[in-house]
């Protein structure tokens, strides 16, 4: 039997070929086959769980309640301090340094990457702007966020933090933080499938220990993860809640 | 709980008695300090079904002014600041006791007897279909609907 390892679609482009490179190492240590299948945008990730297509997953915080609570997902592990934070930008000549200097009508710039633009939308609340007057346009990059804000389309931009702080020179100069979220709790985590639970504890074995493998911890370093955490059921339904609490 | 002592107290502080809803009282004394919410942070706590704190994460400790040890197995009512009427905490029970998620506007009593504002978002956490506590997280509230609540909540005694 091959098994089916998805990744949240909001992975960096430039990592596909270190997920490939994991996937690779990930299967000889597990003996088992392992497709991995990179799903374009959400929706197609959400039909292949509708089709029953997914037995792994390095899940998006946002998809963690229906993965835990409706499809009975297993919580196996998490990385290691790297929690999604969001930066809220602006242009540098755009007069917002700050969240009162927004007026409405408004409009924000966001990629396809739902847990950010969720924190996004909270930290824009205190400005008190109407959801009538809100032009939320999407882009399909972080990049093309910026070129957003860049090219004067819209009057600030949701970013995870890590991507904001990884964009360019160039691109950056031209941009300034308005806000930035310091949440530490929402993650990226690696699920299970009920299909495969008689293989949880071989799997949590694997990643946890794949630091410790010199090949493995080289692989981990691509990804920009220090190690494997290991995480309890409990961590990922709290995770839900709390998720619960900042969707409405 | 322990009524507040005044050499904990910044500033000049107005004594009150609050009457909990188990029966007992406490003295507390508060200033009109206004603490700004920590920006692009989330507070966090959890409680067990009768509103004890089992955790509480980073910016709740900062924000209350207590320490960690003082926090964890007390009622959640040491927040409880007086200006908010006893109503809205009795629509928060009414809600989460439901096993429905429950919304609002909150002052918050600091141990240094100064308040913050909070938006309060309160979850039952379900798990197996028994509730086994109550998960708590607060944002930067929006001015305006705090001037409303600051309007509207004396009315509600
Ligand atoms: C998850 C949760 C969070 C709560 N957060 C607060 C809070 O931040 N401030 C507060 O005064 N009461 C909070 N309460 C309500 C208190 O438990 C309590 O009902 C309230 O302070 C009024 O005290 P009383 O019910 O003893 O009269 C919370 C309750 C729960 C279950």
């Amino acid at each position: 039997m091959t098994y089916q390892l998805a990744i949240s679609p909001d992975f960096k482009p430039e990592l596909i070929s270190d997920w490939f490179i994991f996937n690779t190492w990930f299967q000889r240590q597990w003996g088992q086959g392992v497709h991995l299948e990179l799903h374009q945008g959400f929706d197609e990730q959400h039909q292949a769980l509708n089709d029953k297509k997914i037995d792994i997953i390095y899940a998006n915080p946002y998809d963690m309640s229906r993965l835990v609570r409706e499809e009975g997902f297993i919580a196996i592990a998490k990385p290691f301090q790297k929690p999604d934070e969001a930066v809220i930008a602006s242009h540098i000549d755009s007069g917002i340094q700050s969240l009162d200097q927004l007026t409405a009508p408004l409009t924000i710039a966001q990629a396809d990457s739902p847990d950010v633009n969720t924190i996004g939308m909270i930290m824009i609340e205190p400005a008190d702007i109407d959801p009538a007057d809100i032009i939320v346009k999407g882009a399909p990059s972080y990049v093309s966020v910026a070129k957003q804000l860049i090219n004067g389309d819209a009057q600030i931009g949701f970013f995870l933090a890590e991507a904001f702080n990884e964009l360019s020179r160039l691109v950056k100069k031209q941009l300034q933080p308005v806000i930035s979220s310091q949440i530490h709790m929402i993650h990226h985590a690696l699920l299970l499938s009920p299909n495969c639970s008689e293989h949880i504890n071989t799997v949590r074995e694997i990643l946890l220990s794949m630091h410790q493998d010199a090949r493995g911890n080289e692989i981990l370093k691509g990804l920009g993860i220090e190690y494997w955490e290991p995480m309890e059921q409990e961590d990922a339904e709290f995770m839900v809640d709390l998720m619960d609490t900042l969707i409405t | 709980m322990n009524d507040m002592q005044p050499d904990q107290i910044v500033g000049e502080y107005v004594e009150h008695t609050l009457n909990f809803y188990d029966g007992s009282s406490r003295k507390i004394l508060v200033t009109e300090i206004e603490t700004e919410f920590p920006k692009g942070c989330l507070i966090v706590s959890r409680t067990d079904t009768s509103g004890v704190i089992t955790h509480c994460n980073e910016s709740f400790v900062k924000m209350s002014g207590y320490a960690r040890e003082e926090l964890i197995d007390q009622p959640h009512s040491i927040l409880r600041h007086p200006d908010i009427p006893p109503a809205a905490f009795a629509d928060l029970w009414n809600t989460l006791e439901k096993g429905e998620k429950w919304n609002g506007y909150v002052k918050n009593l600091r141990k240094d007897g100064g308040y913050y504002w909070v938006y309060v978002t309160a979850i039952p956490n379900i798990r197996n279909s028994v509730t086994q506590g109550y998960t708590s997280v607060r944002r930067e509230p929006s001015r305006k609907k705090v001037e409303e609540c600051i309007k509207l909540y004396p009315t509600m005694f």
